[in-house]
C-alpha cells in the first residue's frame, strides 16, 4: 500500500501526482468541496431554524432565555481566537517554524477542549434544569430564569389569580384563554409581585408552553451537531499535532495543516451564526 | 510491466494489447483488495456490491409483481407488501441505482480516460466504499429485524410517530450511503479538475467525464441535505424534537421540501450517468464523431444546475401555494430542454453513420427509446391539471421506472459490456449479449407498458390489492417482469463465463478513441507509465482495425491533435 504511493525522496507526495503542488493544489479544491458541502449540511438546520420561527416567534423569545449569554459570548471569543492560532500555525508551517508550529496547533487545541468544557457546563446546567430535548422534557421550576418579568412582551397569558386554578387540565385553561388576555395587564403586575413568570405557570398559552420543547429540540440539534464537528476538529488537529513534532511538515509540504485550519474556520463560522441565533433573541 | 503478451503485434509496433502482471492479479491475498487504493479494485469491488443489492431489489420486485398477479391477496398480509415494495424502492435507490454507474463503473474508467494514475484522493475512495458497505450492513440489519414499511420516501408524521418498523437503522443507512456518494462526487470533481493530462482542455473532456462532472456538482451540493434532513428525523424519532410533527407545531410538509430538495437532484445523480455512458457508445459504434459535442456537455452541468430548481413538483397536491406550484410547474418544463438536446444529438450522430450493433450499442438504443418515453410522460406529471389526476397512481410507477429501469439500468448494462473487456480483459459472447438484451427489452416493455394505461384509468400505487378491472393490466406486467428477468439472468450468465472461458480482450475492442483504450486490456496496476497525450476524444479516424489483434489499433500518423 505505502510502497507504490511514495516518491521516494518525497515521502509524502503520492505516486499519482506530478509534484508538491499539484497535490496541493488538488487538497485545496477538495477541501473547500467540503466545506461546501458541510455549509448545505448545515443549511437544513438553519431552514428548519427560520421556519419555525417564522411560524412561532413567541417559542423563540421565551425559550431562548434559559439560555446564558455570558457563557455563549465567552465561548465566540474562545473560537475565534482558536481561528487565529489556527491561521498562525498555516503560517508557521510554511516558514518552517516548527516550534511555533507546535505551539499554535496545541493552543488551537486547548482552546477548543475550552469550548468543549464551557459547552459541557451549559448542556449539564440544562440537563440539571430539565430542558432535556424531545419527549425528556420535563423543566423544573425556575427554568426559564427568574429574570423573566414581562409577561406581556413575551406573548403568553396569565389568569389574574393563579392559584385558583392551578392542577386544572389544559383544557379548561383554553377555555379561559380569552378572558384572560383581558387581564394581561393586570397578570403583569401579578408577574412583577412574584418577581417572575414561572414556565410551568398553568395559565400560560397551553399551545405555546408544548411548544417551548421544539425550541429546545432545535438548539441541541444545531449546537450538537457543531459540537461533533468540534471534536472531529479536536481529533484532526491531534493527529496533526503529532504529525508536526515529528517534523512532517515543511515550507513545500504543509496542506494537511492548511486544510484543518479551513475546516477549523468553518466550524468557527457556523458558530458565530449559531451565536446570536439562538442567545441573543432580543 | 515489461513482459508483453502478443509478441507477435508488439514486434511489428503495435501497442501492448495484454500483459502478464495487470491490475487483478498484481498482488494477491485478501487484504491485497480489502485495504487497496488502486481505483480499478475499488470499482471492481463496487460492482460485486451493487450487482448483489440489485438481485436483492429484484427479488423483492418479483414478490410484489407475483402479490399482484390476481386480485385479493395471494401469499402476503397487506402490512407484509407494504414492506416488500419499501424494501424493493429503498434498496433499488440507494444501494443499486445511485452508486451504480459512478461508483462501479465510473471508478475504473474514470482515471483511465483522463490518463491519470488514480482518482485524486484514493484512501477517501476507499472509504467511500467501506461507508457503502456500512450503509448495506444497515439495510441487512433493517431487513432482519423489523423491516421498513414507510415508502422509501421516509414521510413524516408516519415514519417518525406511527410505524412500527426500523426506521431509524434504515435512515441511519442512507445517512452513510449519502456520504458515500458525496466522497464519490467529491473525488471525481477533483480528478476531473486536477488530473488532466496534456491537451485535455476542458472541449477535449470526453463526454463520459462531464456527465460524471455534472454528477459530483449534485452529490456534493444535494446530498448533505438529506444527511441532515435524515439526522432530524431519527432526533425526531427518537427524542420526538417535534420540528416535523404537527401536534407539537412543526410541519410534516417541511420533511417533504428538505427530502426533495435531495431527491430531485437525485433522479438527476442517477440519470446523468447513464446519459453519460450513452454518449461515448452511441459515438463508438456509430463510428462518426459525436454530433453536438458542446451541446451534450453543457446540458450536462444545466441539467445539474436546473435539478435544484423544481423539486416542488413532488408537492403539487400537499399544500403548496398556487404561485409556488406555478413557478415549479415552469421550470419542470424547462429541464425537458437539455435532456431533449442530448437525445437529437445522438439521433444525429446516428445519422448517416456506420452504425454496429454490438451488445453495447442495443442497450444504448434502447436506452434511447426507453428514456424518450420515460421522459415524455414526466411532462403529463409536470402539468398541474394532469398531475392532480395522474398523481399517485401507476402512471407515476411507470413513469419513473421507464426513467430508472429503462434509462440508468440499461445504460448502467451498456457501460458494463462496454467496459467488461477493458474491466477484466475478457471478451463475451456477442451473440448471448444480444438476445439478452432483446429480451430484457421486451420483457421491460411488457412490464411497464400496461402501468400508463392502468394508471391513467385509475388504479393508485402502493396498493396490496385492486379491483378486477385491473387484472389483464397486472397480468401483463408479472409476465414482464418474469421476462425481463430472464433477459437478466442470460446476461448475468454471458459475462461470469466469459471470465472463464471468455477471448483475450484486445486494448481496443470497440475502436472507441478515447484514452482508456490506449493501455492494455485489463489495464496494469499503475495505468500508464507515462499521461498519454490527449486529442480530440471522437476522432475515430484515429483508430483503424486490425485482424491480427482482433481490435482496433491507432492508425500511424494520425496521433497529432486534429482541429475540428
Amino acid at each position: 500500500m505505502s510502497d507504490d504511493h511514495g516518491h521516494g525522496d518525497k515521502p509524502f507526495l503520492a505516486h499519482h501526482f506530478e509534484d508538491e503542488d499539484h497535490q496541493f493544489d488538488s487538497g485545496k479544491l477538495g477541501i473547500w468541496a467540503f466545506l461546501v458541502t458541510e455549509v448545505l449540511f448545515f443549511s437544513g438546520l438553519f431552514c428548519a431554524y427560520a421556519i419555525y420561527r417564522a411560524m412561532h416567534p413567541e417559542v423563540f423569545t421565551y425559550a431562548a432565555r434559559s439560555l446564558d449569554t455570558m457563557l455563549g459570548a465567552i465561548n465566540t471569543g474562545v473560537l475565534i481566537f482558536s481561528s487565529l492560532t489556527a491561521a498562525w500555525a498555516v503560517r508557521n508551517a510554511q516558514l518552517g517554524q516548527k516550534k511555533m508550529l507546535v505551539a499554535n496547533l496545541a493552543i488551537t487545541i486547548l482552546c477548543a477542549f475550552g469550548f468543549m468544557g464551557i459547552k459541557y457546563k451549559e448542556y449539564s446546567h440544562k440537563f440539571h434544569l430539565g430542558l432535556y430535548p424531545g419527549n425528556n422534557y420535563a423543566p423544573v421550576e425556575g427554568a426559564f430564569g427568574d429574570h423573566v418579568t414581562k409577561a406581556e412582551e413575551v406573548g403568553f397569558r396569565l389568569e389574574q389569580e393563579s392559584d385558583e386554578i392551578e392542577g386544572e387540565h389544559a383544557s379548561a385553561e383554553l377555555a379561559d384563554m380569552n378572558e384572560s388576555s383581558e387581564h394581561a395587564g393586570a397578570a403583569n403586575e401579578e408577574a412583577h409581585g412574584h418577581g417572575a413568570v414561572k414556565w410551568d405557570d398553568p395559565n400560560m398559552d397551553p399551545e405555546t408552553k408544548s411548544q417551548l420543547k421544539v425550541f429546545f429540540g432545535i438548539y441541541y440539534c444545531m449546537t450538537g451537531l457543531h459540537g461533533i464537528h468540534v471534536v472531529i476538529g479536536i481529533l484532526l488537529l491531534m493527529w496533526l499535532l503529532t504529525r508536526a513534532i515529528r517534523g512532517h511538515f515543511t515550507p513545500t509540504y504543509y496542506g494537511p495543516i492548511d486544510y484543518a485550519a479551513l475546516y477549523w474556520h468553518l466550524v468557527d463560522l457556523i458558530w458565530i451564526y449559531l451565536f446570536p441565533l439562538l442567545y441573543l433573541i432580543n | 510491466m515489461t513482459q508483453v503478451d502478443i509478441a507477435p503485434s508488439q514486434v511489428q509496433g503495435r501497442p501492448v494489447q495484454h500483459l502478464e502482471k495487470n491490475y487483478i492479479n498484481h498482488s494477491s491475498g485478501i487484504s491485497s483488495w480489502l485495504l487497496t487504493l488502486d481505483h480499478k479494485r475499488i470499482g471492481l469491488m463496487y460492482l460485486v456490491g451493487i450487482s448483489v443489492s440489485f438481485f436483492l431489489g429484484g427479488l423483492f420486485a418479483l414478490g410484489i409483481r407475483l402479490e399482484l398477479f390476481a386480485p385479493g391477496m395471494q401469499f402476503m398480509d397487506a402490512a407484509t407488501y407494504n414492506k416488500v415494495f419499501t424494501l424493493h424502492g429503498a434498496v433499488m435507490v440507494f444501494l443499486f441505482i445511485i452508486p451504480g454507474i459512478p461508483a462501479a463503473l465510473g471508478n475504473v474508467v474514470l482515471p483511465l480516460m483522463l490518463g491519470a494514475k488514480d482518482v485524486a484522493f484514493p484512501r477517501l475512495n476507499l472509504s467511500s466504499f467501506y461507508l457503502w458497505i456500512a450503509g448495506a450492513t444497515f439495510f441487512l440489519y433493517t431487513l432482519f429485524s423489523k423491516q421498513l414499511d414507510t415508502g422509501w420516501t421516509f414521510y413524516t408524521p408516519y415514519s417518525s410517530s406511527y410505524s412500527d418498523t426500523s426506521v431509524i437503522s434504515a435512515t441511519f443507512g442512507v445517512f452513510l450511503l449519502g456520504f458515500s456518494s458525496i466522497f464519490t462526487g467529491l473525488n471525481f470533481l477533483v480528478t476531473i479538475h486536477k488530473m488532466r493530462p496534456p491537451g485535455m482542455t476542458w472541449h477535449k473532456l470526453p463526454l463520459f467525464l462531464w456527465g460524471m462532472y455534472g454528477t459530483a456538482i449534485m452529490q456534493l451540493l444535494a446530498t448533505p441535505v438529506l444527511g441532515i434532513t435524515l439526522l432530524l428525523l431519527v432526533m425526531e424519532t427518537t427524542l420526538g424534537i417535534g420540528i416535523f410533527d404537527p401536534k407539537k407545531g412543526g410541519d410534516p410538509v417541511l420533511y417533504q421540501h428538505f427530502f426533495w430538495f435531495y431527491s430531485h437532484p437525485a433522479v438527476y445523480i442517477m440519470i446523468l450517468p447513464a446519459m453519460a455512458v450513452v454518449s461515448e457508445i452511441i459515438a463508438t459504434f456509430s463510428r462518426k464523431h459525436i454530433f453536438g459535442y458542446k451541446m451534450i456537455a453543457y446540458s450536462s452541468v444545466s441539467i445539474a444546475l436546473l435539478s435544484f430548481l423544481v423539486w416542488g413538483h413532488h408537492m403539487f397536491v400537499s399544500s403548496e401555494s398556487t404561485l409556488a406550484t406555478l413557478i415549479f410547474s415552469a421550470i419542470t418544463f424547462t429541464i425537458a430542454i437539455p435532456s431533449a438536446i442530448k437525445v437529437f444529438n445522438w439521433l444525429a450522430t446516428l445519422y448517416k453513420g456506420s452504425v454496429s450493433l454490438g451488445t453495447p450499442m442495443l442497450y444504448a438504443l434502447e436506452f434511447i427509446w426507453l428514456f424518450t418515453i420515460g421522459g415524455l410522460t414526466g411532462l403529463f406529471l409536470g402539468v398541474l391539471s394532469t398531475d392532480v389526476m395522474l398523481h399517485d397512481t401507476y402512471f407515476v410507477v411507470a413513469h419513473f421506472h421507464y426513467v430508472m429501469v429503462g434509462g440508468t439500468l440499461f445504460a448502467f448494462f451498456a457501460g458494463l459490456h462496454y467496459w467488461w473487456p477493458k474491466m477484466t480483459g475478457k471478451m463475451y459472447s456477442e451473440t448471448t449479449g444480444r438476445i439478452a438484451s432483446v429480451i430484457a427489452f421486451v420483457g421491460f416493455n411488457l412490464a411497464f407498458f400496461p402501468q400508463f394505461i392502468m394508471g391513467s384509468r385509475g388504479m393508485p400505487r402502493r396498493y396490496a390489492d385492486y379491483k378486477p378491472d385491473f387484472e389483464l393490466y397486472h397480468q401483463l406486467s408479472t409476465v414482464g417482469t418474469l421476462v425481463l428477468g430472464v433477459g437478466i439472468a442470460l446476461l448475468t450468465y454471458n459475462l461470469i463465463r466469459s471470465i472463464f472461458s471468455g477471448k483475450k480482450a484486445p486494448a481496443n475492442p470497440w475502436g472507441s478513441a478515447t484514452i482508456e483504450w490506449e493501455c492494455p486490456s485489463p489495464p496494469p496496476h499503475h495505468n500508464f507509465d507515462h499521461p498519454p497525450l490527449a486529442t480530440d476524444p471522437y476522432d475515430m479516424e484515429r483508430v483503424e482495425w486490425d485482424e491480427e489483434v482482433q481490435g482496433f489499433v491507432p492508425v500511424v500518423g494520425r496521433r497529432a491533435p486534429v482541429a475540428h
